[in-house]
């Protein structure tokens, strides 16, 4: 079955001063029909890069080297700019990390909330309500009056949820937030999530879910494809990838991760080393550096390669890009 | 917003104040009586003592300066001992003339920047952004008068196309704007290198910022995105700036009538320069003060009010 | 806390490095318009300096016959209404742009220095009362400023670099006034005060390095202002009195007589207009290169 979102062996570089960044090597991602998949990794690994990518606006020093974005059948890479504009907002639309400025400041919520459906065939006071509908749907209190108001004039976790609000109006098959709850405190962080579980269900289409968060990728998702410094490490369900995880960078991270901290100490858990320069990348597997598991095979750059326990099949199993799982 | 403004307004009406004050003792600087300083060589004793009498100008300086205040804020600009008028009547009827000129010429060279600037920001580093930028710079810095001159010198004497003196026939509006075309021009072009600058420096950091990446990830016509998402935000500061431009655009006028043989409050002080005619001079040059405090209040008012954040803490 | 190391401390107010100067000045010279800038002030002012020696006329020589003509091998810019030379007039004309612009510009750099410096460093309320000061000169529309000084005092050129220094000093008074102020309480101020050094010291020796460049980017930016405002009342008649040479002046007579030759005001307008931009061009880039964030978009 094909899935919604394909994306195949995707490259990305920027030009700098200081020389290409390789930012994104052979980058897969699946995301299928109907699924709510997580995207994992620190700060710098190319999440950011890989969804700009995917909504194609990246900045003007990057360049494609390679690959496909297939979006329900068709590539994206290979789009116009106004095919492009039909799919924004309408089939694919995103929710910012940053809801504070995600918003502009001069123009009352109701103006934006209209010009989201510019596309829509209906006049403004049908617009207007079916704005109104989906901030009340959101769950900001009043909406017939405070849509009206701006952008500085709510508090931060409601305006995550205006911007989650504009996200949703047009319906789109593909959500993808990227770290919609990074720039909130820990209690709209559960609000925001708790309103992401609701509307999972009724969201028709699939949910592409970037955080550093585990814990919240564990609850919310299904699949999840963790990365490192630009690479795709491992890929799987929620379930294989928590609770087997394969690759030694997937292990490291989620024994770092404090919620699984059990016995109170002063030493947080961390990993050695640190992430490589995306100029000058590491001969062979990229978390070579760092990786406690190291041997001489990991010069040579590894392939994803299947864990035992399953049959990888191009977004379906479980898979890690490490050379212990080479078992052939 | 309210402190605000009430802090702004107060600040003007003290550098009014101020202002007055100066331009008032001036004539106390300048060793020698204030008659004859006021009047030059050529006032008759007649008329110096009747200066003396008509502004007071045998009491002590703070009484005079506190009548000279009041008067101001009662119309009351002093009187003209040549003409027998009073100053205030004479600078309002040249006052029209000048302020359709400083409009005209404020009008043209904003619209036309405000266009350039938003034109080289969206087509940033192509070669037609980098002429504007070289043109704006030497627009900038050519000297008004200059402009002045060769507009003259070009279209008026050598081509013929425009006239070349006044202000045209009163009650013909065609006529009139013919005659504005080129003072207007004169003093218009530096500020559209400035408003050009200031806008397109805006523009490009509002284009950076992340409502308009919110706007381009839902798909907006980038026109939209241009006019309604960043122009809007970054059209701001250049509001600001329209007052300090009156203030410029009123010091090119001076120039523009004189160049032009236009009537107006420039010319008026030109002569009464030339006339040695000081009550006259101080009381232009007061009107035309207290216009371009006038203007920056305004200016700055409205940058604030036009922005909901600033609004909002009313 | 213990006061800081001499090192850090003075390495934060430490004066530009030579290297680095110079480095900095190439980069000017690369830039087109700063290239360009440089060659028209240097043009400005190698003719204004030797223009004794390369004018072919004696500016002030009449010669009424030959009166209003254009451009010929005899006189290269043609003739004035009383058949002066006008190139060697604009040389000379040259001679009192310069001298007003460094004239000008020096004062107003003391004059904005010393009291910039008062009001950083002396009580708020003097402090206060200079910035109303300023705040009230800045008011003025500088011609009208200076139309109402010449009335009463009388038209001549040093008024003209009097309102010009006057209307200008604000400017630099701030820059200086900003920075004194920031650095009055830092610590290592503080600890050099406690050592016993004297206000001067402290004034002379961290807080003008400090300046240096914003001052000199102002000044550079400045003179074209002042070189403008000169010619403007030159070319109203209320600055240099005739006959002496200024480019205002010669525009004068070339518009009283714009009818019979456009000559006068072609060739007097175009120095004013070159050095004028060769000044702005050249500003901008040393603004460009010394600190992209002093641009005042």
């Amino acid at each position: 079955m094909d899935a919604l979102l394909d994306v195949r062996g995707l490259s990305v570089d920027f030009h700098t001063p200081r020389g290409r960044v390789h930012a994104l090597r052979d980058v897969d991602l699946r995301v299928p029909r109907g699924e709510v998949v997580g995207l994992v990794g620190e700060s710098g690994c190319g999440k950011s890069t890989l969804i700009s990518a995917v909504m194609r606006l990246l900045a003007d020093n990057a360049e494609i080297r390679g690959g496909q974005v297939v979006f329900d059948g068709r590539d994206i890479l290979k789009l116009s700019e106004r095919e492009l504009r039909r799919l924004r907002g309408e089939r694919i639309a995103m929710v910012f990390q940053d809801p504070m400025t995600a918003l502009n400041p001069v123009l009352p919520i109701a103006t934006q909330a209209i010009d989201v459906q510019y596309r829509v065939r209906a006049g403004k006071t049908e617009k207007r309500r079916r704005a109104i509908a989906m901030l009340r749907r959101v769950g900001i209190p009043d909406p017939e009056r405070r849509i009206d108001r701006y952008p500085h004039e709510f508090s931060g976790g409601m305006r995550q949820r205006i911007c989650i609000a504009l996200a949703l109006i047009a319906g789109p098959d593909l959500l993808i937030a990227d770290e919609p709850t990074t720039a909130l405190d820990v209690t709209l962080e559960a609000q925001i999530i708790q309103l992401v579980r609701e509307l999972k269900d009724e969201v028709r289409g699939s949910i592409l879910f970037v955080s550093h968060h585990l814990g919240l990728v564990a609850e919310l998702c299904d699949r999840v494809t963790v990365m490192y410094a630009g690479e795709v490490v491992e890929t799987g369900t929620v379930h294989d990838v928590f609770h087997r995880p394969r690759h030694p960078y997937t292990q490291a991270l989620l024994l770092c991760d404090p919620a699984r901290i059990e016995a109170a100490t002063r030493d947080l858990p961390t990993i050695e080393g640190e992430v490589p320069s995306l100029i000058r990348l590491p001969e062979g597997c990229v978390f070579r550096p760092r990786c406690p598991h190291a041997f001489e095979r990991c010069l040579a750059p590894p392939p994803l390669y299947a864990a035992a326990d399953r049959e990888w099949d191009a977004g379906q199993g479980h898979a890690a890009r490490c050379h212990l799982l080479d078992h052939g | 917003m309210l402190i605000y403004s009430v802090k702004r307004i107060g600040l003007a009406l003290i550098i009014v104040l101020v202002a007055m004050t100066m331009l008032f003792s001036m004539i106390y600087v300048v060793p020698g009586d204030p008659a004859s300083i006021a009047l030059g060589p050529r006032a008759t004793p007649e008329m110096k003592t009747q200066l003396i009498a008509r502004m007071g100008l045998d009491q002590p300086l703070p009484v005079q300066l506190v009548n000279f205040i009041g008067g101001v804020f009662r119309g009351d600009l002093g009187v003209d001992v040549w003409s027998n008028r009073s100053v205030a009547a004479i600078v309002l009827e040249a006052l029209p003339h000048t302020l359709a000129l400083t409009a005209l010429g404020l009008g043209w060279s904003v619209a036309l920047g405000v266009v350039l600037g938003c034109f080289s920001a969206t087509h940033r580093g192509s070669w037609l952004d980098r002429a504007i930028g070289v043109l704006s710079v030497s627009a900038i810095a050519v000297p008004s008068f200059v402009v002045a001159l060769y507009s003259l010198l070009a279209f008026a004497v050598a081509l013929k196309w425009l006239p070349a003196i006044g202000a045209g026939e009163a009650g013909k509006l065609g006529d009139q704007l013919r005659h504005l075309v080129l003072p207007a021009f004169a003093i218009g072009l530096g500020w559209v290198g400035y408003i050009a600058r200031l806008v397109r420096a805006s523009m490009l950091e509002v284009m950076g910022e992340n409502f308009i990446r919110t706007a381009r990830a839902f798909g907006l016509p980038e026109r939209r995105i241009v006019y309604r998402y960043a122009l809007t935000v970054a059209i701001l500061p250049t509001v600001a700036l329209l007052g300090v431009g009156i203030g410029n655009l009123l010091s090119g006028a001076v120039f523009a009538e004189i160049v032009f043989a236009r009537p107006g409050v420039g010319k008026l002080i030109y002569d009464s320069v030339l006339n040695r005619n000081y009550p006259v001079v101080m009381g232009a040059v007061l009107v035309t003060t207290m216009l371009y405090v006038l203007a920056t209040l305004i200016a700055d008012l409205l940058a604030a009010l036009l922005d909901p954040r600033v609004r909002a803490n009313f | 806390m213990s006061a800081p190391t001499s090192e850090p401390a003075f390495a934060a107010v430490a004066p530009p490095e030579e290297s680095a100067f110079a480095d900095a000045l190439a980069r000017v010279l690369r830039d087109p318009l700063g290239a360009l800038g440089a060659a028209l002030v240097l043009l400005f002012a190698l003719s204004a300096a030797l223009a004794p020696i390369i004018a072919p006329y004696d500016p002030n020589a009449l010669d009424v016959p030959a009166r209003l003509q254009g451009p010929s091998l005899a006189h290269l810019l043609g003739t004035d209404n009383l058949g002066r030379d006008v190139l060697s007039r604009v040389l000379y004309g040259g001679r009192i742009a310069l001298g007003v612009a460094l004239t000008a510009v020096g004062l107003s750099l003391i004059a904005g220095t010393v009291l910039g410096l008062i009001a950083g460093y002396g009580p708020r309320w003097l402090d206060n009362l200079l910035l109303l000061l300023f705040d009230s000169v800045r008011a003025f529309p500088v011609i009208m400023f200076a139309l109402a000084v010449i009335t009463v005092v009388g038209p001549s050129l040093e008024t003209v670099i009097l309102v010009v220094v006057v209307t200008t000093i604000p400017q630099y008074a701030r820059i200086i006034r900003t920075q004194t102020l920031s650095l009055r309480h830092t610590e290592f101020i503080l600890a050099e005060r406690s050592l016993g050094a004297g206000a001067p010291r402290v004034l002379l020796v961290h807080i003008l390095p400090n300046v240096i460049g914003p001052l000199l980017i102002l000044a550079s930016m400045e003179i074209p202002v002042v070189i403008t405002v000169e010619a403007g009342l030159s070319f109203l008649g209320l600055g240099v009195r005739p006959p002496t040479p200024s480019w205002g002046n010669i525009l004068n007579d070339g518009y009283a007589f714009i009818r019979n030759t456009p000559w006068l005001v072609i060739a007097a307008g175009i120095p004013l207009v070159l050095t004028t931009l060769g000044f702005t061009f050249l500003g901008e880039t040393l603004r460009d290169v010394f600190d992209p964030r002093l641009r005042r978009d």
